[in-house]
Order: structure tokens, then C-alpha cells, then sequence
């Protein structure tokens, strides 16, 4: 009971930056801070390249699937691979609901033709029903089982993904209709917009949905985990024996989690089919399911704010390696020798997973903590545990009992 | 009935390969408490060290030091990161072994690009028959060795006094650990013994009928899987089974292809998957997996 009494102070310490007790007069810092952000993120797109906006919103998009996918691993416990899996039930049914019918080749594509919004909609909630019959199998597998069986799903997905070809576009896969609002459409023209002589094409436009979707995202998902389910999900995560003596319905709310993890995937995937242009089996293969793992075990299981940072981490990263690939060491462009960049990328993320789970459990949002405890100096010693999100089992002798550094002068 | 028995035949020698990395899954669980998902990739290494050696070294030699090599980098992993995360969490546990198929699979991916390499097995890729029915002549030595290993396995793990100290510290690690048994040589031999059956599994098949090492060999790999959990992740004897099994639905959906058309080509590749999670539906530990009790 403890243990999870401490998570949660840790998981308010991580979101907020510190207990209410430690330092009331430097409250408004934060909120200042956050302002300020999230001014210069709106402002962005007067002054950067269209480079930097594609990237951002792909990294929007990996923020939105590794917050739900950190509600399910982080925060209840339950080990699972398919994220990828419903990313693709995502993007299908946004691209078969919103795509026109018609042939491209010797494919005969059917399509409904409904709007954009209709279609995101129903790419979240094919999402989520496809998550909600898998969920009698995922309540009652325990983790390591669970994360096994989900690997099928993928496999099982890209079967789908390849033959059912009228709805999928096959092997070649077919082009995302672009997302539109009311008539306004996310797009390069239609109307035709200019905000202080900047062109305001289709991804500053993206960029925008992106920053909304993606916050939208992050509050739902902290908000979640404030509350009576989100508690109830770590003493789940913590012991299930516990959490089922105070009288918490295990096979009911991992069953939810489940529900709500594949619908924040399913919205990850529409905005994934906006963010290509298009989608395709291999987009949604076994490999795009670690990545997001690593995305959520490098943040810092278990933290939403972790999840961020983790999806920015390892999303821009190859992208930044691609494009600088003349300056960093080691990578070369296409062509060149040395490492391909996302060759390099993914070196890096194996690695940096092995380290964070040997000697950094918390992640980024771990080392974030660290370091802002450590600034505070002695008065935000006052949290001497580092009970963090993976190591969460009173038996644990991972490096995680190490007294926290800073934690005393 | 011919093609009934030659797809049997040949799901059977499917299943003894994927009964032997199955094998190695179950072991490493049990030793460690770790699901390895460091298999696959172990198994390209295996087939892509045989591939590359047999060249100068002559096949033989090749798959000896394929073999070793396998069973040394599992050993390795397991010294350098799994002993040093004893008694964390199996979902930690999982994600380092995560961590380390991405490092090993993008090498050897970089490694063998495009190309499919070769490799020559002596016995070739001709063909065995009794009447009509024919199986690979590949397949065939690979279901004998596989027999032989897993009976000697089976032996060792009830006779000898490694077999004996890697029960006694699956069935309660702290009490073995007082009787004087240490956990850690358990465990690092019993990655390294599952390495060396990857290696195995990894010589025979990359032999025909697949035509050679490429990274789709690491796919199949992931199938053994399923066949893991389907018997039950702490059950020896329910490796083989579900390894088996696996081999046997996998090898008739394949070969009743035609008639299974409606489903989509290819779909002897996800029947595994398929099989798994109608068993897990029914008994969530797999065939022969113990139930976990919980007493408060």
C-alpha cells in the first residue's frame, strides 16, 4: 500500500515539478514556463522550415501512441506489442472511411467518401472495439503471456493488412484522403492562407492539428491517472492481489486499459496516415511496435511527461541523423559508407533501452527529477524514495535502491 | 492422402525445429525468469556465422563454431545484463532483451543486406521418399538431430546434477540458493545450452527448402513462440507439444492452401499466432503451463 502511495507522490512530483509543500512561492514558475512554450510552439511555423514541421508533427504523432501505450505498459503493468497492430486498424478505417472508391492500378479500392473528421472518429473507435474483443484475452493473461499473444496480433494484422486488398490498397497500400474540418482543409490550398506573409501550406496547418491533438492527448492521460481508475491501475500494476482486496475489479479495468491504450493508438494512426500521406503493411510492422516501447521505456515508464519526451527522443532522432548525416560521426548519407541513419538511430535506442533499464529505471523523466532535485539542492530532498514505475515490486534489488542522489547534503 | 502425409511429415519436422528453440525459451524462463525475446535474432546470428564460415572452414566445422558462437553471445548477454537485474520485474526483464535483439538484429540485417546467403549442406537440398510421399532430405537429418538433442536434454534435465539444480531453483530460487546451489552458473548454462539449441535450430533451418540466411529468417524464429506459450512458458515437455503443433497447423495451412484461399495467400505464416491464441483463450498458461495460485 505504501509502494503505491509513493509512486503516485512520485508521479505528481514528476508532472508538477514538485510536492506542493516544497516550495509555494516559486508556484507560478511553472505555469509561466509552460506559457511560454507553448507560445513559441504556435509561433513556430513563422519562422521554420517545412522540415522541422513534418518532423514535429510525426513526433506528435508518436507522443499520441506512446501515452497510450505507457497507460497500458507504465502505468497497469501489462506488457504489450501491438501497438503497431492498432495504429494499422487506426489508419485503414480512417483511409476506407474518408477515401473515395476507385481503382489505382489493377487494385479496386472501395471507400466511403465520408469527411475527414467522420473518418478520424471512426479510426478511433474501430481502434478501440478491435482492442475491446481482444481485451477477453488480454484481462486474463498476465504480463508476460499477454505480451506474447499481442506479438500475434501484429503478425495476424499484417496478414490482414496485405490481402484485403479493397480496403487496405494490398502489398502497395493506398494514399490517406488529406484531413479536413468544416471546410477547412489541412491541405496546400482550398482556401489559400497567409498569416503575417507566411504561406501557411499543408504542414504548418498539420503542425497545428498535431500541437492539438497531441496536448488533448496528454490531458486526457493525466487527468486519467489523477483519478480514482488511474490510482486503481497502479495498485494493479503494483500487486494484483492488493488491488483486488481493495476492491478494485482487476479483469475490468484491465480490460479499459486495454480499451482506452488501443484508442489513443487507433488516433496515433489516423494522424500517422495524415503524417505520410499514405499507409502501407510495412508501416505497421512488429518493428514500428518496439520502437514505440522503447519511445515509453527510454521517457520513463509510467509517466505521462516521460512519454513525451521518449517519443521525441526517438522519433526525431533518425530523422536528424538523415538530414545531418554529413556532421555526425559515424552515419553517412544514402550511398555513402558508414551507418544508414536509422541504422544508426536504432544502435542507439537498443543500447539506450539496455542502460535505462540497468541503471535508470524512471527514463528521462527519471533523470529530469534527478536533476531538478538535485538544482533545489537540500530543500527538495525531501523525497528520499525512487520507488520507481518498472521497478516497482517491494523484492526489486535493481539499481533503482541506490539513495537517490542530491537526496541529502 | 499422399499430400495428407507429406504435409504431415513435413509439419513434423517443422515442429522439431521449432520444438528445439522452443526449448531454449522454456529453459531460459525457467532459469531466469526472463522471456527472451533475444531468440530471433540469436538464431539469424547462428545461421549467418554457419554461412559465412563454411566457406573456409568446411561445413562441419562451420556449424560447430556456428553453434558455439550462438551459445556463447547468449551467455554473454546474460552475464553482462540479465545477472545483474535478478529479481526485477519479468516486464523489465523482457524490455532489456528488447533492448538487445535491436542492436543484434540491425548488425546482422547491415551484415547480410539484400543478399541470401548459401549454405551448403552436405546431404543438399534432394529429397527423401517412401512411395510418394517425400520430405526434404534437410528436414529429415533435422528431425533426427532435433529428436536426439531433445532426448538427451530431457535426460540431462532429470539426471544430472545440472538438470537437478535447474529444477530445484525454478521450483523455489531461495531455498536452492540456501541448499548451495548458485543461481547464477544456472542460469548462465542455461542460456547458453538454449543458445546452442537456437544454433541448431538456426543450421537446419536455413537448409531446404528455404532457400538460405536472410533476415526473414528471423520471422520464423518469432513463430517458436507461440509454440513456447501454447505448451505452457514453464513446461518442458509443452515446448515440444506446442513446437508440434505449431509445425503441424503451420504445414497444413500452407500445403491446403488452395482451399484456404478466402483467407488470403500466405496464411500458413500466421496460423501460429492463430493456433496461440485460441489456447490462450481457453487456458490462459498454455496446454501444460503451471496456474499461477495466488495466496494472501
Amino acid at each position: 500500500m505504501s509502494e503505491s502511495t509513493a509512486t503516485a507522490t512520485q508521479r505528481s512530483t514528476g508532472d508538477r515539478g514538485r510536492p506542493a509543500a516544497a516550495a509555494p512561492r516559486r508556484s507560478w514558475v511553472r505555469p509561466l514556463l509552460l506559457a511560454l512554450v507553448l507560445v513559441v510552439l504556435l509561433a513556430l511555423p513563422l519562422y521554420i522550415e517545412e522540415f522541422w514541421l513534418r518532423t514535429g508533427f510525426a513526433v506528435c504523432v508518436a507522443i499520441v501512441g506512446a501515452i497510450g501505450l505507457n497507460l497500458l505498459v507504465g502505468t497497469t503493468g501489462q506488457l504489450s506489442l501491438a501497438q503497431g497492430f492498432f495504429l494499422a486498424v487506426g489508419a485503414t478505417t480512417y483511409v476506407f472511411v474518408s477515401g473515395e472508391s476507385g481503382g489505382i492500378g489493377l487494385a479496386d479500392l472501395s471507400g466511403l467518401g465520408w469527411p475527414p473528421l467522420v473518418g478520424m472518429i471512426a479510426g478511433v473507435l474501430a481502434a478501440g472495439l478491435a482492442g475491446l474483443l481482444f481485451s477477453p484475452i488480454a484481462a486474463r493473461l498476465r504480463g508476460i503471456y499477454l505480451g506474447v499473444a499481442s506479438l500475434g496480433l501484429v503478425f495476424i494484422g499484417q496478414h490482414v493488412l496485405n490481402s484485403w486488398t479493397s480496403v487496405t490498397g494490398g502489398f502497395n497500400g493506398r494514399s490517406a484522403p488529406e484531413f479536413s474540418l468544416f471546410g477547412f482543409t489541412f491541405g496546400n490550398r482550398d482556401p489559400e492562407l497567409y498569416v503575417l506573409a507566411v504561406p501557411f501550406r499543408e504542414a504548418e496547418r498539420l503542425w497545428y492539428l498535431g500541437l492539438v491533438l497531441a496536448l488533448g492527448a496528454y490531458l486526457f492521460a493525466r487527468n486519467l491517472l489523477r483519478s480514482r481508475p488511474g490510482r486503481a491501475l497502479q495498485t494493479l500494476r503494483d500487486s494484483e492481489v492488493a488491488a483486488s482486496v481493495m476492491g478494485v475489479n482487476v479483469q475490468g479495468y484491465k480490460a479499459r486499459v486495454f480499451l482506452v491504450s488501443s484508442m489513443y493508438a487507433g488516433l496515433a494512426g489516423v494522424m500517422f496516415a495524415l503524417s505520410v500521406g499514405s499507409i502501407a503493411p510495412e508501416s505497421f510492422g512488429l518493428e514500428v511496435s518496439i520502437l514505440y516501447l522503447a519511445m515509453i521505456v527510454l521517457g520513463g515508464l509510467g509517466s505521462v511527461g516521460g512519454a513525451v519526451l521518449g517519443a521525441v527522443f526517438v522519433t526525431a532522432l533518425p530523422l536528424i541523423f538523415q538530414r545531418y548525416a554529413d556532421v555526425v560521426p559515424l552515419v553517412g548519407g544514402p550511398g555513402e559508407s558508414g551507418l544508414a541513419a536509422g541504422e544508426a538511430a536504432r544502435y542507439l535506442f537498443g543500447l539506450a533501452i539496455i542502460l535505462v533499464v540497468l541503471f535508470e529505471p524512471a527514463g528521462l523523466a527519471g533523470l529530469a527529477g534527478r536533476f531538478r532535485r538535485k538544482g533545489r539542492g537540500s530543500g527538495g530532498g525531501r523525497l528520499t524514495r525512487r520507488s520507481s514505475a518498472v521497478t516497482s515490486s517491494s523484492t526489486t534489488s535493481v539499481p533503482s535502491d541506490r539513495p537517490a542522489q542530491g537526496s541529502t547534503t | 492422402m499422399t499430400q495428407f502425409l507429406s504435409l504431415l511429415l513435413n509439419g513434423i519436422s517443422l515442429g522439431a525445429i521449432y520444438a528445439l528453440i522452443a526449448l531454449g525459451f522454456v529453459i531460459i524462463f525457467k532459469a531466469s525468469e526472463v522471456v527472451s525475446f533475444t531468440h530471433g535474432s540469436l538464431l539469424l546470428l547462428g545461421a549467418y556465422t554457419i554461412a559465412r564460415l563454411s566457406d573456409p572452414l568446411g561445413f562441419y566445422l562451420a556449424a560447430l563454431v556456428g553453434v558455439a558462437i550462438t551459445a556463447l553471445a547468449a551467455f554473454v548477454v546474460e552475464r553482462l545484463i540479465i545477472n545483474r537485474l535478478r529479481g526485477a520485474p519479468v516486464i523489465s526483464l523482457a524490455i532489456v532483451t528488447i533492448g538487445v535483439d535491436i542492436i543484434l538484429l540491425t548488425e546482422l540485417i547491415r551484415r547480410i543486406g539484400s543478399d541470401i546467403l548459401n549454405v551448403p549442406h552436405p546431404w543438399g537440398g534432394g529429397s527423401f521418399r517412401i512411395g510418394d510421399v517425400g520430405i526434404s532430405m534437410n528436414r529429415l537429418i533435422a528431425t533426427i538431430v532435433a529428436g536426439v538433442l531433445i532426448a538427451l536434454f530431457f535426460v540431462a534435465f532429470k539426471y544430472s546434477s545440472w538438470g537437478v539444480s535447474m529444477r530445484a531453483s525454478a521450483e523455489d530460487g531461495e531455498t536452492a540458493a540456501l541448499m548451495g546451489i548458485r543461481l547464477g552458473r544456472v542460469s548462465a548454462l542455461a542460456w547458453a545450452v538454449a543458445g546452442a539449441l537456437a544454433g541448431v535450430a538456426a543450421l537446419f533451418l536455413v537448409g531446404s527448402p528455404t532457400p538460405g540466411v536472410s533476415p526473414s529468417a528471423y520471422t520464423v524464429a518469432l513463430r517458436a513462440f507461440p509454440a513456447a506459450i501454447l505448451g505452457g512458458l514453464d513446461s518442458t515437455g509443452g515446448a515440444l507439444v506446442g513446437g508440434l503443433l505449431i509445425g503441424l497447423a503451420e504445414s497444413f495451412a500452407a500445403g491446403y492452401q488452395e482451399q484456404l484461399l478466402f483467407l488470403g495467400r500466405g496464411f500458413g505464416d500466421v496460423v501460429p499466432y492463430i493456433v496461440m491464441i485460441i489456447v490462450l483463450l481457453v487456458r490462459p498458461s498454455g496446454l501444460f503451463g503451471t496456474k499461477e495460485l495466488t495466496r494472501v
